[in-house]
C-alpha cells in the first residue's frame, strides 16, 4: 500500500527535506514537534502538525508510545524516522509496524542486526564484504600471536582478550616488534584483567572513511556509490565528498558491488549505509558498521547521481518495488557538503543558539542549500547545532572546492555563529585541495591553530 | 543577596550527573569560581560558575527545567 498519510517523527532540516520529497510524491505530511520547536519551519510547511510533547528529547523525539500515539492519532499511514532520534530504534521500528503504518526504513529485525556489532560483522563476512582481520578469539603465546599476525597482516594490534577501554594496546609492525611486544602485553594484560589472554587485529592507520550508500525494497538492492567522510572533529563528519577520488575504478567497483551482496542477504529495505575504513596504502577496506536510516550527508550523492533518495525511500517502504536498476544509476561530476552548526569555530566551537537575522543564501547551477532557517527564528538551545547544509556540484573536485569557497562566501546567516569560517578555511587549505587526509587529520589542524591563522588572512 | 544568572539558554542541571548530590547545598560556603550547575546548550555541557563570594540559598529553578539566557539559578546570601 503506497503511503499517502506520512507522520514525520523528527525535528530541524531532515524534517524540511521530507516534507519535500513527500510533497513531490502528492503525500499529505504530518509533522510532529516538541513544546520548544512549534516555530519551526517544518510545522509552517507540513499539512498538519501535532506536538508530542515537551521540549526534552525523552518526553518527545525520543518517545516511542508518544509519537506511535500522535501518528495514529492523525491517521498517519507511514512513519519517517529521519536521522538520530528513534531512527535506528528497533522498538520504534516495531512498534510503527504492530500500530499498522509503513515505517520508513528497515523491518525491526534488519536494525537490530544490524546495530549488533558482532551480527553485523558475521552477516557482512558471509556477503563477502571485508572486515578489519583479527584473531576468531583468544589468542595464547607468543608463537601462537605471530602465526596469527602473520595471517592478519602488519601493522597489527595487540590488545588484551579480557580488558577494554585501550589499556595495554600496542602496534607491532613487524615480527620482531611483535614477539618483542606480545609478552609484555601479555604480563600487563594478567595485570590488569587476571588473564593473559591476547587478540590481534589489524592496525589501520591514518584511515580514510568511505561509504557507500544503497537502497533496497527488500528483494533486490542497489547502490549510490560511495561518499569520503574524513573530515571530522569530534567523531563528527564537517565536511562530506561524493565521490571519493582516492578510490580506483577496481576498488570502488569492489566497494560497491560487496555494499550490495550485503544488502541483498538482509532483504534491506530503505535507505542505507555501509561504513568502511579505507587503507589507501594498501587500497584495501575494511566495513565498520551499517547505518540503517537516510543520512545527513546523503545529497552529495543526489547530486552526483541526478537522484531523489528521500522520495525512493519512501516509496519502497510503501510496497513499492525499486524505480531504477543498478545500470540506471550514474555519477557525475564532484559533489561536496559543509554542515553548518550554530557554534562558534573560533571559540572552542561554543554552541551559540539565538535569533536569525538576515539571511542571505546562495543560489546557482549546482548550489543546494538544506536548512530550517528564517529570519526572525529562534533556534531552540534543546537540540544538536546542525543549521544546514551547503552543498555544490562541480565538474570535478577542484571545480567543486572553487563553487564551495564562493557559495560560502556568498552565504551570510545573521544574528549567530556559525561555522562557516571552518569551512572557508578548509577549503582554501593545500591538503584539503591536494586531497591529502584521513580521519585523524582535521583535529591536530584545528591545535595546531590553522583556522585562527587562516580566518586572520594568514597572520598569526 | 546575589544571584548567579545563566550566561546561555538551555538546560540546568543542578547536579554533575544524575547519580551525584547537587553541587550547592542551602548553607554551603561559596568561592568565587565555584560551579554551582551545569547549563546544556545544544548537547554541550556548560559549567556555571559564581563570580561572587557567599553562602548558597537555593536553586531559583528546578533541575533539569529549561532557561533563558539570563535567567537566575541561584540565589546567594
Amino acid at each position: 500500500m503506497p503511503i499517502t498519510r506520512l507522520f514525520i517523527a523528527n525535528r530541524g532540516e531532515i524534517t524540511v527535506r521530507i516534507i519535500r520529497a513527500a510533497q513531490g510524491l502528492g503525500i499529505t505530511t504530518i509533522q510532529a514537534y516538541s513544546e520548544a520547536d512549534a516555530d519551526m519551519l517544518a510545522v509552517r510547511m507540513a499539512d498538519e502538525s501535532v506536538c508530542v510533547g515537551p521540549a526534552q528529547a525523552a518526553q518527545s523525539y525520543l518517545n516511542v508510545e508518544k509519537m506511535v500515539a500522535a501518528a495514529t492519532a492523525a491517521r498517519a499511514d507511514g512513519v519517517h524516522p529521519g536521522y538520530g532520534f528513534l531512527a535506528e530504534s528497533p522498538a520504534f521500528a516495531r512498534a510503527v509496524a504492530e500500530a499498522g503504518m509503513a515505517f520508513v526504513g528497515p523491518t525491526a529485525d534488519t536494525i537490530e542486526r544490524m546495530g549488533d556489532k558482532v551480527a553485523a560483522r558475521q552477516a557482512a563476512e558471509a556477503a563477502g564484504v571485508p572486515v578489519v582481520p583479527g584473531s576468531k578469539g583468544r589468542v595464547d603465546g607468543v608463537d601462537a600471536a605471530a602465526a596469527v599476525a602473520a595471517e592478519v597482516g602488519y601493522p597489527v594490534m595487540i590488545k588484551a582478550a579480557a580488558g577494554g577501554g585501550g589499556k595495554g594496546i600496542r602496534i607491532a609492525t613487524n615480527e620482531a616488534d611483535l614477539r618483542k611486544m606480545a609478552p609484555q602485553a601479555q604480563a600487563e594484560a594478567a595485570a590488569a584483567f587476571g588473564d593473559g589472554g591476547l587478540y590481534l587485529e589489524r592496525a589501520v592507520q591514518s584511515p580514510r572513511h568511505i561509504e557507500v550508500q544503497i537502497m533496497g525494497d527488500g528483494t533486490d538492492a542497489v547502490h549510490f556509490y560511495e561518499r569520503e567522510c574524513s573530515l571530522q572533529r569530534r567523531r563528527q563528519k564537517v565536511w562530506e565528498e561524493a565521490g571519493a577520488n582516492c578510490l580506483d575504478e577496481e576498488t570502488r567497483a569492489h566497494l560497491c558491488d560487496t555494499a550490495v551482496a550485503l544488502a541483498r542477504a538482509v532483504n534491506y529495505r530503505g535507505a542505507g549505509t555501509l561504513e568502511y575504513l579505507y587503507d589507501p596504502t594498501t587500497k584495501e577496506f575494511f566495513f565498520i558498521e551499517m547505518n540503517t536510516r537516510i543520512q545527513v550527508e546523503h545529497p552529495v550523492t543526489e547530486m552526483i547521481t541526478g537522484t531523489d533518495l528521500v522520495q525512493e525511500m519512501i516509496r519502497v517502504c510503501g510496497g513499492e518495488k525499486l524505480s531504477m536498476t543498478q545500470s540506471d544509476i550514474t555519477r557525475t561530476g564532484h559533489a561536496i557538503e559543509v554542515r553548518l552548526n550554530a557554534e562558534d569555530p573560533l571559540m572552542q566551537f561554543m554552541p551559540w543558539p539565538g535569533v536569525v537575522g538576515a539571511l542571505k543564501i546562495p543560489e546557482g547551477e549546482g548550489i543546494r542549500f538544506d536548512h530550517f532557517l528564517y529570519e526572525g527564528y529562534t533556534i531552540p538551545p534543546f537540540y544538536d547545532s546542525l543549521l544546514g547544509k551547503l552543498i555544490v556540484h562541480g565538474t570535478d573536485r577542484a571545480d567543486a572546492i572553487a563553487r564551495m569557497s564562493a557559495a560560502l562566501e556568498e552565504l551570510e546567516i545573521g544574528g549567530i555563529k556559525t561555522t562557516a569560517p571552518l569551512h572557508k578555511a578548509l577549503a582554501r587549505d593545500a591538503s584539503v585541495q591536494a586531497d591529502e587526509f584521513h580521519t585523524q587529520w582535521l583535529e591536530p589542524w584545528l591545535d595546531a591553530g590553522n583556522l585562527t591563522t587562516s580566518a586572520n588572512g594568514g597572520q598569526t | 543577596m546575589a544571584n548567579i544568572q545563566s550566561p546561555l539558554p538551555g538546560t540546568f542541571y543542578h547536579k554533575p550527573s544524575p547519580e551525584e548530590p547537587p553541587f550547592k547545598a542551602p548553607g554551603d560556603p561559596v568561592a568565587v569560581g565555584d560551579v554551582i550547575g551545569l547549563v546544556e546548550v545544544m548537547k554541550t555541557f556548560i559549567e556555571i560558575k559564581s563570580e561572587v563570594a557567599g553562602t548558597f540559598t537555593a536553586y531559583a529553578v528546578e533541575d533539569a527545567a529549561p532557561v533563558t539566557a539570563g535567567a537566575t539559578l541561584a540565589d546567594l546570601a
